[in-house]
C-alpha cells in the first residue's frame, strides 16, 4: 500500500526544484534529444556516419564504455567500508555512490547499444529465444555481469529507501548478503571487461596480464574522485550533511589508487619501451607516433601530465584537506583517466592493424552527438536518483500511511525540516 | 480475398504446426505476432489514407518472417528451405534480381586448405577483382577480402609492406604476398562471438550467419589476420553485376551493420570448383585443394615445399600456407 505513494513522491521529488535545477534538467534533455537525432542518422545510414572503419572497428563508444564500467565498479569502493566495515562516516555517502553506479551502468548499456550494427537483433542475446555464447565469449560474460550489476544496484537502494519511506528501517540481515555480492560483482564487471580486451592475442597492446589490475586501479581512482565531486556538490547545495571524515577517507582512497595507477602505467611503459619488440608497436604509435601518424600523442601526454600533477597534489596533506585543491584535483583525475583509459586504451589497440597498416581515427560530429546524448542520459538518471533519494534520507518524505506514533527513520530529523530546497522566490534578492 | 497470395505467407500449415505444438517458443511467438502484423496490415489496407500495394505488403511480411527466424545452425532442413525461398523472393521483389541460394553442406572427407606461392605472385590483383565480383562485395565501400602486400626483397615484414600500391607491377626489387581469411583450425573470431553467429564448418570454413550477427565487431578485434569486414552502410551491388549463384553462408546479399568475410568461395568449392581467386590468378601462385586427399596438389605442396604460415606463434593453426619455388 506504500508503493503508489512512493512512486508518486519519487516523481514529485524528481520534477520539482528551483530554476537552476530545471535549467540543468532541461539542458540534459536537449542534449539527449540532439543525441537521439544523431542516433537516428546512424540507424538510417549505418555506422558509416561515425569515424570508425574496418581498421579501427571500435572507437569513442567502446572507449566510453570501458571507462564507465570502471565508474560503476568504483562506486562499490564506498559500499565496502560503509556496510561491511561499519564505517559510519561513509554511511550517508553510499546511496549516492550506488546512484553513480546505476547511472554509469545505464551509460555502459547505452554505449553498447549505440555501438552495435544490428540493434534490432539484440534479442539474439537472450538465452532461450536466442543464443548466448556463454561461457566461451567474454562479451557474453559482460552482458550477464553488467545486467546483473544493474539489478543489484537498483534493488539494494530501493529496499533501503522504500523501507525508510514506509517508516520501517531496512534490516541489515536482509540486505547485507547482497552488499557482499555487489562488492564482488563490482570487481567482476571490471575484470571481465578488461579480460574482454586482454584475451585477444591478435591485439598485443591489450594482451597483457596487467590490463585487469590496471583497469581496477584506474577505476578506483576515477570513481571515488567523481563521488567526491558529487558529494561536495550535494553538501554545498542541500541540507544533506556529509561528515568531513568521509571526504578525508575518500580522498585518501583516491590518492592511494592514483599512485598505484601511475606505478602500473610506469611498468607498462617500461615493459613496452626498454626492449622494444614488435608487440610494442601500438604503444609506440600512442606515445610517440608512427610513420608520421600521431593523432593520439598530444592526448595521451596531456592525460598523463594531468594525472601525475593531480596525484602529486593529493599526496600533499594540506592540499588534500583543502577543497579548493581537492576538487580540481579530483576533476583532473576524472578527465585524465577518461582520456587515458578511453581514447588512450581502446583506439591504439587498432593502430597499426594486425597486418601492420596504419589508418587513424577521428570521431565524427554524429558520433560526438550520440556520445554526448548517452552522457546526458547518464547524468539525467543520476540527478533523478539523487533527487529521489535525498528527501527520503533526510526524512522529509514519508508514506502518508505511516501512523503518527511510528518512529520515523534511522536518520532522526524532525518532521518539520524544511523541504530540500526552498521554492524559488519570485524576486531574487542577491 | 486475393488469389495471388504468395506461397511464403503464413498459411494453414503454420496453424497446424502450432496446434500440434511442434514448434519452439520463438517460432510460436513469431507466428502469433505475424498474425497480428497481418491483421494490422489488413486494417491499413482497408483505410483510405494509406493504400498498400500487394508487393509492399508481401515485402513487409517476408521481412518480418526473416526478422524472427533463428540461427542457421538451429534450423531444420525445412526451415532452411523456407528462409531461402523468402530470401530469393525478397531479392526478386526488392531488387528485381533472380538469385539462387544454396545450402549445400560440407562434403564428407573434405578439409579445405590453401597455399600461396610467393615466388609466383606478381601483384596483378586479378584475384582481388575476381573476389569482388564473385562474392557480391560492396562496390560503394570498396570492400575487399584479399590484400596483396608489396615487400622489398629480403624483408618479410608486414609492417614494412604496402598494400595500397598504385604503380606498374611487378616492381623492381619487390615481391608480393597475399592475405585473406586463413580459415584457422582454432579460430579466435568464433570463440568471441557473443551470439554464436559465426562458426567453423566441418570442411574447415569459418562462416557467418549474416542474419544472426548483431554487429558488435568483437570478432574483428579478435582476428589476428584482419580478415573480417563490416558493412558500415547498406552494401551496394548494381543489379546487373550481382552474382546469382549464391550460398546462404557465403556470397548472398548482406545487410547493413553486420560482419562478413572470405569463405573460400563456399558456393563454388563445395561443388568441386576452385575459389574465384585461385581461378583468376594468371601466375599460378594460388594452390587450393582438399587436405584429406593424398593426391591433391595442396598435399604435394605441403610435402615437397618449405612452407610457413603467418604468426604461427599465436597457435590459431591457419589452413593457409606460404611457399617459394
Amino acid at each position: 500500500m506504500h508503493l503508489k505513494p512512493f512512486v508518486l513522491s519519487a516523481l514529485r521529488s524528481a520534477t520539482t526544484g528551483g530554476r537552476r535545477y530545471h535549467v540543468w534538467m532541461g539542458s540534459l534533455t536537449l542534449i539527449m534529444l540532439a543525441g537521439a537525432y544523431a542516433y537516428s542518422l546512424q540507424l538510417r545510414y549505418g555506422l558509416g556516419v561515425t569515424g570508425m572503419s574496418d581498421h579501427v572497428s571500435w572507437g569513442l563508444y567502446i572507449s566510453n564504455f570501458t571507462f564507465l564500467v570502471g565508474m560503476a565498479a568504483a562506486a562499490m569502493m564506498l559500499v565496502l567500508p560503509a556496510y561491511i566495515l561499519h564505517d559510519v562516516d561513509f554511511g550517508r555517502a553510499v546511496l549516492m555512490a550506488e546512484a553513480v553506479a546505476v547511472a554509469a551502468i545505464v551509460m555502459c548499456l547505452g554505449f553498447v547499444v549505440v555501438d552495435i550494427g544490428n540493434p534490432l537483433g539484440s534479442w539474439h542475446l537472450i538465452p532461450g529465444v536466442g543464443y548466448l555464447n556463454w561461457p566461451r565469449s567474454l562479451l557474453a560474460w559482460d552482458v550477464v555481469v553488467l545486467n546483473g550489476y544493474l539489478v543489484i544496484n537498483l534493488a539494494i537502494p530501493f529496499y533501503i529507501l522504500y523501507g525508510r519511506f514506509r517508516g520501517r528501517p531496512p534490516e541489515k540481515r536482509r540486505y547485507l548478503i547482497w552488499m557482499y555480492i555487489a562488492v564482488m560483482w563490482a570487481v567482476s564487471i571490471h575484470l571481465v571487461t578488461a579480460f574482454l580486451l586482454a584475451g585477444l592475442p591478435a591485439r598485443p597492446f591489450w594482451n597483457t596480464a596487467l590490463l585487469g589490475p590496471r583497469f581496477l586501479a584506474s577505476a578506483f581512482t576515477a570513481g571515488p574522485a567523481f563521488v567526491i565531486l558529487l558529494l561536495w556538490f550535494i553538501k554545498q547545495t542541500t541540507k544533506y550533511e556529509i561528515a568531513d571524515g568521509a571526504f578525508a577517507k575518500l580522498a585518501l582512497i583516491t590518492t592511494v589508487t592514483a599512485q598505484i595507477n601511475l606505478i602500473m602505467l610506469g611498468s607498462e611503459l617500461f615493459y613496452k619501451f626498454y626492449s622494444p619488440t614488435h608487440h610494442g608497436i601500438n604503444a609506440r604509435y600512442l606515445f610517440f607516433g608512427l610513420d608520421g601518424h600521431h593523432a593520439l600523442v598530444p592526448w595521451i601526454w596531456t592525460a598523463i601530465a594531468v594525472n601525475a600533477i593531480a596525484t602529486v597534489v593529493l599526496m600533499i596533506h594540506p592540499l588534500r584537506h583543502d577543497p579548493r585543491w581537492l576538487m580540481p584535483a579530483c576533476a583532473a583525475l576524472f578527465i585524465g583517466i577518461w582520456v587515458e583509459k578511453g581514447m588512450g586504451l581502446v583506439i591504439p589497440g587498432f593502430i597499426p592493424s594486425p597486418l601492420g597498416e596504419i589508418v587513424e581515427y577521428t570521431p565524427t560530429v554524429v558520433e560526438l552527438g550520440v556520445t554526448a546524448g548517452v552522457w546526458a542520459l547518464g547524468l539525467f538518471v543520476l540527478t533523478v536518483l539523487v533527487r529521489v533519494a535525498l528527501p527520503i534520507e533526510l526524512g522529509e518524505v514519508r508514506s502518508p500511511y505511516i501512523e503518527k506514533a511510528t518512529p520515523s527513520a534511522p536518520i532522526v530529523r524532525p518532521r518539520s525540516t524544511p523541504p530540500l530546497r526552498q521554492p524559488t522566490p519570485p524576486v531574487r534578492t542577491r | 480475398m486475393r488469389a495471388d497470395r504468395a506461397p511464403a505467407m503464413p498459411n494453414a500449415d503454420d496453424e497446424r504446426t502450432v496446434l500440434q505444438k511442434r514448434v519452439d517458443r520463438r517460432r510460436a511467438l513469431g507466428i502469433l505476432l505475424g498474425g497480428v502484423a497481418v491483421g494490422a496490415q489488413a486494417m491499413t489496407a482497408c483505410s483510405p489514407v494509406a493504400p498498400m500495394t500487394d508487393e509492399a505488403r508481401e515485402t513487409r511480411l517476408l521481412a518480418w518472417r526473416e526478422y524472427i527466424k533463428g540461427n542457421y545452425r538451429s534450423m531444420t532442413e525445412t526451415e532452411r528451405g523456407e528462409t531461402i525461398a523468402r530470401l530469393e523472393r525478397l531479392a526478386k521483389v526488392t531488387r528485381g534480381a533472380d538469385v539462387k541460394i544454396q545450402s549445400t553442406s560440407a562434403q564428407p572427407g573434405v578439409m579445405f586448405g590453401y597455399a600461396f606461392n610467393i615466388s609466383k605472385c606478381k601483384g596483378f590483383r586479378n584475384c582481388v577483382e575476381a573476389c569482388i565480383n564473385e562474392n557480391n562485395l560492396d562496390r560503394r565501400a570498396g570492400t575487399q577480402y584479399i590484400r596483396i602486400f608489396e615487400m622489398e626483397d629480403g624483408v618479410v615484414d608486414l609492417d614494412e609492406a604496402d598494400a595500397t600500391f598504385q604503380h606498374e607491377v611487378p616492381a623492381e626489387g619487390h615481391f608480393y604476398m597475399g592475405t585473406q581469411c586463413f580459415q584457422c583450425a582454432d579460430p579466435p573470431c568464433v570463440k568471441v562471438c557473443p551470439v554464436g553467429a559465426t562458426w567453423q564448418e566441418p570442411d574447415g570454413i569459418t562462416v557467418i550467419d549474416y542474419d544472426w550477427c548483431i554487429g558488435c565487431r568483437y570478432c574483428m578485434a579478435a582476428c589476428p589476420y584482419w580478415a573480417r569486414r563490416f558493412n558500415w552502410s547498406a552494401p551496394d551491388v548494381p543489379v546487373a553485376e550481382i552474382n546469382p549463384n549464391q550460398h546462404y553462408l557465403g556470397n548472398r546479399a548482406r545487410k547493413m551493420g553486420v560482419v562478413e568475410k572470405c569463405t573460400f568461395c563456399i558456393h563454388r568449392t563445395r561443388q568441386g570448383r576452385l575459389p574465384a581467386c585461385a581461378e583468376a590468378c594468371p601466375t599460378g601462385a594460388r594452390v587450393f585443394g582438399n587436405l584429406l586427399d593424398p593426391s591433391s596438389e595442396i598435399r604435394w605442396v605441403l610435402a615437397n615445399k618449405k612452407v610457413f604460415r603467418l604468426k604461427e606463434d599465436l597457435k590459431t593453426e591457419p589452413r593457409f600456407w606460404y611457399f617459394t619455388d
